[in-house]
């Protein structure tokens, strides 16, 4: 199994803001006991599913070079909760970014209600925190991003140029 | 180095956003770790904001020294000897080191760091 927190990207603005899916599911495990008759998307894989959604745009924008990590929640409002049947719509866009990491402001939305509101804070992984050892390797990243969707619907920093495959992942 | 008012009140509206504070729990003399509950990864929360509502770029250790704080020649036992302490002052004028030089283990030293000594780390940036 992966950790992954959400379906697919539907917009992806290289280094700007990126919309992703994540359709909730009574199939999922976690549901089954969260909670026993009354089953609802946990807030905290929410969160999850909106930190991979803006954490991967970072990453992908700093050509996978970087060990992005979520650093902070800064704001966390939830209004609703979510339930199996319901789609969610997480938009992530950078607010700030520097050379030891960035900042976003995020929302899930169910359909046209305004489902949570985030703040989240990443930082960049010093490259001597675990010695030699990758997190992930190129292949990884190259899996995550072509499973979900990137290179197919993604555009570049304009927003209009179809985004470019970067030449990190060719060849492999 | 007298403190602008303009940048205080810049500086205390972003530490009000970054550490979830009070306006009136934020005076010069508060220090940002006891006083203000801030957290190592605050610190970073806090340059992210000030770079980006002063306009300007904070290195990486520009704040913390750990060149300094990890030189065997400055730090023996996690605690800065004299020359430490001249490094220090040098690298960083714009901090009060009057408290951390009482007792001058390395690990306390972001905890020494006061609202006043942010302002003029701000000011000095600004030029």
């Amino acid at each position: 199994m992966r950790w992954y927190w959400f379906d697919r990207y539907t917009e992806f603005v290289r280094g700007k803001r990126a919309t992703s899916v994540k359709c909730v599911s009574l199939a999922e495990p976690h549901l089954h006991d969260h909670f026993m008759y009354y089953p609802i998307m946990p807030h905290a894989l929410v969160i999850e599913g909106v930190a991979q959604t803006g954490g991967l745009l970072i990453c992908e924008y700093k050509n996978c070079q970087e060990k992005v990590i979520l650093a902070k929640l800064v704001k966390a409002i939830f209004y609703c909760e979510a339930v199996p049947g319901d789609v969610l719509t997480y938009h992530a866009e950078v607010q700030y970014m520097n050379e030891n990491g960035a900042s976003i402001t995020a929302t899930s939305h169910i359909g046209d209600k305004l489902h949570a509101e985030f703040e989240m804070m990443f930082a960049y992984l010093d490259h001597n925190e675990f010695g030699d050892k990758e997190l992930f390797g190129i292949k990884d990243y190259k899996h995550l991003f072509f499973n979900f969707h990137v290179y197919e619907i993604g555009k570049e920093e304009d927003g209009v140029t179809p985004i470019s495959i970067p030449e990190c992942f060719k060849n492999i | 180095m007298t403190i602008d008012p303009e940048i205080f009140e810049k500086v205390r509206a972003t530490l009000c956003d970054a550490l979830s504070v009070d306006e009136d729990e934020v005076t010069e003399e508060a220090t940002l770790v006891g006083d203000l509950g801030a957290e190592s990864i605050d610190f970073l929360d806090i340059v992210f904001r000030l770079e980006k509502a002063f306009g300007i770029k904070v290195e990486r250790g520009e704040l913390f020294p750990a060149d300094i704080f990890e030189n065997e020649n400055y730090a023996q036992n996690n605690r800065l000897n004299a020359e430490g302490m001249a490094a220090l002052r040098e690298r960083l004028p714009f901090i009060d080191l009057t408290e951390f030089e009482k007792n001058p283990v390395v690990q306390e030293f972001p905890s020494k760091m006061t609202v006043a000594d942010m302002c003029r780390f701000v000011q000095s940036k600004l030029g």
